[in-house]
């Protein structure tokens, strides 16, 4: 090339050093995507030890404590290190500042501390699986936790009440973003759907997460100094604990899903080359979830003795959140109709994503059913359930978004045909994996046991096939991406020809992200003629 | 702006310093909703094991010292005070009465913490510490409202314990800016976590040291 390279956020600052104290956010999106990756291959290598001992029904690959254990260790890293901040921490830290034509988040500083609480969390975790592991289940429940268990349950409740903290970190951080640093014309209204995904999440981790801290503090307290306050032999109630875990873990499950149906929004618009059917609504419905998600946490205690007419109430309460759910998937598909649709990559893992919802969201109507929850309760159905939605939705709008936005993020492009193959078998694997778990729990094959009767075989040993299958998908998705950091070829500035800010911007973006001060002119996905015409003013060019 | 403006710090994410006030003002704002979301869930279980245990709320209160309580609802509610004239004095850009009420209301926490170590070790030597130890096994109830008692005042006397370190360290970013013209926000915020810290404890003392039958 005969022009010099301007430098970008990548390569104008070198060394370990200038990343771990960077204050650039998208740096620290790179790093959160880092720790991830090592959480993602422990919670998923326990995942494959629990495949392998479902192959027969004998419990011989693994006692049963090993097996409590890696099914506890599987459950906790994945969903407090992996799940709850893949799409926030990463994608969100990248790309809500670019989206909304600001050079940062409002706190860089907090943000890049909010990191180092993660890891350091991180790291306490990774110590309770050394010393001794954890086979509470990632619930924790009391008095089992509390009274009985002789694993490290005191060092795992310390870890996630430390990594809480960088949720509540983030959470504040975007929303004082979102309120604050929005660029000139980018009104409420005009904000990408990723962005209002993330400010309803971001609600959710600042007003719920607290009460998860508090309550594993009090696991802790209770374990350390004997307080009694979960403990039926000091007169303490372990229900108490249900609620308390509840009221956070419900709200969770929003944290790991909204951001993913953003990731979806945007591709959705991009690759039908219109705007998203019903804006308004959509970005209405994630705000709707967010609310009624805090008030339908006793729906997993339907069994632990709650009284009837609570049981009726949270019952109706969990039905109204599938309204907003199915406003957005309804939205999604209306965008389709007359849409100029394009199918690449990352529309494939959107595709996929709306299909796994579908299922995972229509089976979580059988569990808020007072009568069906009972047969279901504590059966594989749950745990299908509860995958589509947590893991297969999620990572699958975790993986489109990364898709979506890796040319932005390395200014790589990479292998096409690879990436739509890895969706398709990511998809087929997936559903291999958890369908046969639906059929397992109807039949009333209990979670959380090693050893199994002899007629559930068939089922088990196709889901752990499918998990194979499901694993080659991610282990490719992992090579391809890797690959193409190096000899991918070099993206352009909008590969997809998507609207938004970060596509206007270089790829990888400058430090500052902009050379130019961006002013929203247009309404958001701007696709169609019969909006104005998109228009950038260079100021500081 | 003005040329005195331009001596405040910008940060580099900012267009302009309004844009950075209401920022970290918001920002303050929803760190405090967390903290009554953090404290909301000891409140709870207050609530509900009051509820189920009456006798052993009103028997377990009687090992606090409503003096002492008493007196450290004054201390902290001329703390609160003393924090307020040093955000007004902030406000008047006049630094030395701000350091000096800054230097009034540590002084003033270091004082709650002391009371509060008095109680503390009273109630150890008494064994009305939960635990194998506890003097009233017989009555769980008892154990149970000590056990919030500490939790409580433990995380509250925690918060205590941060306002100290921070409101030290305005004080000496006080001192050391005082030829410039400085901002009050920085003072202003540290002095809405305080009265939050004192507001959790306005309703500490009557909820722990103040039931009657
Ligand atoms: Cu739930």
């Amino acid at each position: 090339m005969s022009i010099a390279q301007k430098p970008n956020y990548l390569d104008s600052e070198l060394g370990i050093k200038s990343w771990l104290t960077t204050l650039d956010h998208k740096r620290i999106g790179i790093m959160y995507l880092l720790v991830i990756c090592v959480f993602f291959i422990v919670g998923g290598s326990m995942a494959a030890l629990i495949r392998a001992e479902l192959l027969t029904p004998k419990g011989d690959l693994l006692t049963s404590d090993a097996y409590n254990k890696a099914f506890t260790i599987h459950g906790v890293t994945l969903v407090f290190w992996v799940l709850i901040p893949a799409v926030p921490a990463v994608l969100g830290n990248f790309c809500l500042p670019l989206m909304i034509g600001a050079r940062d988040v409002a706190f860089p500083r907090l943000n890049l501390l909010s990191w180092y609480v993660f890891t350091i969390g991180g790291v306490f975790g990774i110590m309770a699986v050394i010393f001794g592991g954890i086979d509470t289940g990632w619930t924790f429940y009391t008095p089992y936790s509390t009274s009985f268990s002789h694993t490290s349950v005191v060092l795992a409740v310390t870890a996630v009440f430390i990594t809480g903290f960088s949720s509540i970190m983030t959470g504040l951080n975007f929303i004082v973003t979102i309120h604050k640093m929005r660029a000139p014309g980018m009104t409420w209204f005009r904000l990408p759907l990723f962005v209002w995904a993330n400010y309803a999440t971001s609600l959710i981790m600042v007003l719920a997460t607290p009460v998860i801290a508090i309550t594993v503090f009090l696991v802790g307290l209770e374990k350390v100094a004997h307080i009694g306050i979960f403990d039926p032999a000091l007169g303490g109630d372990p229900i108490l604990f249900q609620h308390m875990f509840w009221f956070y873990s419900h709200p969770a499950v929003y944290i790991m899903i909204l951001p993913p149906m953003g990731v979806i929004s945007e591709i959705v618009a991009c690759f039908c080359r219109k705007r998203i059917f019903g804006y308004e609504f959509v970005a209405y419905s994630s705000l709707a979830i967010a609310i009624i998600g805090f008030i339908v946490w006793a729906h997993h205690l339907f069994t632990s003795g709650l009284s009837t007419y609570s049981a009726m109430v949270f019952s109706f309460l969990t039905f109204l959140v599938a309204i907003p759910s199915a406003v957005k998937v309804f939205n999604w598909t209306a965008t389709f109709y007359k849409g100029e649709i394009h199918f690449e990559s990352p529309m494939y893992f959107a595709i996929g994503f709306i299909g796994l919802f579908l299922i995972g969201g229509l089976t979580g109507l059988f569990l808020a059913s007072l009568g069906t929850d009972i047969h279901f309760q504590d059966t594989y159905f749950v745990v299908a359930h509860f995958h589509y939605v947590m893991v297969g939705s999620a990572i699958m709008g975790f993986l489109g978004g990364l898709h979506f936005w890796w040319p932005k993020i390395t200014g790589k492009l990479y292998a096409e045909g690879l990436a739509r193959w890895a969706a398709v078998i990511i998809f087929l694997g997936f559903n291999f994996t958890f369908f046969p778990q639906f059929i397992l729990g109807y039949l009333g094959m209990p979670r959380r046991y090693h050893s199994y009767s002899d007629e559930f075989q068939v089922l088990h040993v196709c889901s752990s096939l499918g998990a194979t299958v499901l694993g080659f998908g991610y282990i490719l998705t992992f090579c391809y991406l890797l690959y193409s950091v190096k000899f991918g070829a070099k993206a352009p500035k909008n590969p997809w020809g998507a609207k938004g800010f970060e596509w206007v911007t270089d790829s990888p973006p400058p430090t500052d992200n902009f050379d130019f001060k961006p002013v929203m002119r247009e309404e958001a996905y701007a696709y169609k003629p019969d909006y104005e015409a998109p228009e950038v003013v260079h100021e500081r060019a | 702006m003005s040329a005195h403006e331009q001596e405040l710090h910008l940060g580099h994410q900012f267009e302009d310093l309004k844009q950075q006030i209401e920022s970290y003002t918001i920002g303050m704002w929803i760190f405090l909703v967390t903290e009554v979301m953090f404290f909301g869930g000891l409140f709870t279980a207050y609530i509900i094991y009051r509820a189920k245990f009456p006798e052993g709320w009103v028997h377990g209160h009687h090992h606090l010292d409503w003096r002492l309580g008493g007196l450290n609802t004054l201390i902290l509610l001329t703390s609160s005070l003393t924090m307020a004239l040093a955000v007004r004095a902030a406000m008047l850009n006049k630094w030395k009465p701000q350091v000096l009420f800054l230097v009034c209301t540590v002084l003033l926490a270091f004082g709650f913490m002391i009371v509060k170590y008095f109680e503390y070790s009273k109630k150890f030597r008494e064994h009305i510490v939960p635990g194998p130890l506890f003097a009233h096994k017989d009555d769980p109830g008892q154990e149970l409202f000590m056990g919030l008692y500490f939790a409580l005042t433990g995380l509250h006397g925690f918060h205590v314990l941060i306002g100290i370190l921070v409101i030290s360290a305005i004080t000496i970013r006080t001192i050391n800016m005082r030829r410039m013209r400085q901002d009050f926000i920085p003072v202003e915020l540290v002095g809405l976590y305080w009265h939050f810290v004192d507001i959790v404890w306005i309703f500490l003392y009557p909820l722990l040291y103040l039931i009657s039958k």
